[in-house]
């Protein structure tokens, strides 16, 4: 991602999450208790447990919560209104924006995560595709 | 342990002053809290002082020393930051700097500057109390936030966009005698359920304003009341705070608000009084959902029952629980870094019997300040009681 054609500082651990995600290959991280949690970690944030692995992240998982956000942020402004939604993987729950109209989105949707750009900005953008 | 009492509260009016300077706006305040406790400035020993968003609406950080100088104090002066928390914290600390003996006065209060911002930019400074890589980035907004917690709350135990307009009309109706709230007109069920959305199911109506202005109080020890024969009638015996995962997609079940319930548990042990003493409660309606959450945190409703406690007439200023009758956030307003202090100051005059809402209230002694932080990540709950001489 580049600002006023200079390279952006990234952020480490999270952009690696979003790469993956991108790629298909997405995962959580999960300590030796089971918790499951979402990078950046050096530490559960359940237990403190420091042994932490990355296990991957299911398939689909179940819309949690939703919601159609009229009034964006200024970063939004092309890409409103749009559904935001919690989504539940299990052990993880995660936030994106749903590729499909308010009408059909209820809690309990099977969703499939993925990555987009957003309109306005072109900064990625962590997505969910109904099936 | 010192008891602490409230001896002088002030407050601008709530509203849109764009041109004022967050110095000029608790300039004001504090100068009306100090009057009012009659206490001498020089005995101010610190002042606590409560502000999120001063970065991004006055590119101005380290505002405790500008706290204090627009106040003419000269004392040590610390900035508290916990979102739309932050002069509750401010207050949690103040209460027990003075209970542990290591202060006798001090000035507790927050301001925030916010119409100077345009709405896109205002709405893009309130999404920062959310969690930044996994909320904001995909697009949450605050109003959305809330949104999500309000669609988790009616899928899980029902309730109706009618039912949170009927929150937003008791706000409103409230407000109407208060001078210094920032919306004094009545609204209806009807221009609520119109106005138009901001993040289904919350509209317009659904949602406080954008708010500039600042509030302010002054503790003291019991002591140094009888001490200089101040007329403080009003005691703060109770307080707690709660915590919880920042981002909603971290909490085991976001149709509810446990940061809250676990302020209010300890601010109620503390003053060894359970939720059925409390007769007058100022809580955080943000939006109209988190006073609903908020009744049931603090243990006046059972979950998933506070959804119809305004449309049944239990907590407007007519029934058993009077809430919000400053007007709330809704219709008060909620410059974010004063509504902590805020919500004090108008129990402390409630409890008085000099607001022009004491009248609803009269044999009131116990009230109860909300305050919460970002979606409930953060909580503060003060237990108020009249002093009985
Ligand atoms: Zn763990």
């Amino acid at each position: 991602m580049t600002d006023d054609g200079e390279e952006s500082v990234g952020d480490a651990g999270f952009d690696e999450f979003v790469a993956a995600l991108a790629e298909g290959d997405g995962y959580y991280v999960e300590c030796a208790n089971g918790h499951g949690s979402l990078p950046p970690r050096r530490v559960c944030p359940e237990c403190g447990s420091a042994d932490l692995d990355e296990t991957a992240l299911p398939e689909t998982g179940e819309v949690a919560t939703y919601t159609k956000v009229h009034v964006p942020a200024p970063s939004f402004a092309d890409d409103a209104p749009y559904v935001t939604a919690v989504v539940d993987f299990g052990p993880v729950r995660l936030t994106g924006q749903v590729l499909a109209a308010v009408e059909n989105v209820e809690i309990g949707t099977t969703v499939e995560v993925g990555v987009r750009v957003t309109e306005t900005r072109g900064d990625p953008l962590v997505v969910f595709e109904p099936r | 342990m010192t008891k602490v009492r409230v001896a002088g509260a002030g407050m601008t009016a709530f509203g849109s002053h764009p041109e004022r300077t967050s110095r000029d706006l608790f300039a004001e305040a504090g100068r009306d809290a100090i009057e009012d406790a009659g206490v001498a400035r020089e005995d101010v020993e610190g002042v606590y002082y409560g502000n999120f968003m001063g970065e991004l609406s006055e590119h101005q950080g380290h505002q405790g020393p500008l706290a204090a100088e627009a106040l003419g104090v000269q004392a040590p002066a610390t900035r508290y930051e916990s979102a739309c928390a932050s002069s509750g914290v401010a207050l949690r600390q103040a209460v027990r700097d003075v209970r542990n003996g290591e202060a006798d006065v001090l000035v507790v209060g927050g301001t925030e500057r916010m119409t100077n911002l345009s709405t896109a930019e205002s709405t893009e400074a309130l999404a920062i109390a959310a969690d930044e890589l996994y909320e904001v980035r995909a697009g949450v907004t605050f109003p959305g936030a809330y949104a999500m917690m309000a669609t988790a709350y009616f899928e899980q135990f029902g309730g109706t966009r009618e039912d949170l307009a009927h929150v937003a009309v008791k706000n409103h109706a409230n407000a109407v005698g208060n001078e210094r709230a920032q919306y004094q007109r009545e609204i209806t069920v009807e221009a609520a359920l119109e106005s138009p959305a901001v993040a289904d199911p919350l509209h317009l109506y659904d949602a406080c304003p954008v708010t500039d202005g600042a509030s302010a109080v002054v503790l003291v020890s019991e002591d140094y009341a009888d001490d200089h024969n101040l007329d403080a009638g009003v005691a703060i015996t109770g307080t707690g705070q709660g915590g919880d995962r920042m981002a909603l997609q971290d909490r085991e079940n976001v149709a509810t608000s446990p940061a809250a319930t676990e302020a209010a548990e300890e601010a109620y042990a503390d003053a060894g009084i359970g939720a059925d003493d409390v007769d007058v409660a100022e809580v955080h309606d943000c939006f109209t959902i988190a006073e609903v959450l908020a009744l049931e945190s603090l243990g006046f409703f059972d979950t998933g029952e506070g959804i119809t406690a305004a449309r049944e007439g239990v907590t407007t200023r007519d029934g058993d629980l009077p809430v919000n009758l400053s007007g709330g956030l809704k219709a008060k307003g909620h410059p974010v870094g004063a509504t902590g202090t805020s919500q004090v100051a108008e129990l402390t005059k409630l409890l008085r019997g000099d607001h022009v809402n004491s009248e609803h209230v009269p044999e009131a002694q116990v009230g109860v300040a909300h305050n919460a932080g970002g979606t409930v990540a953060s909580a503060v709950v003060h237990v108020l009681e009249e002093v009985v001489s």
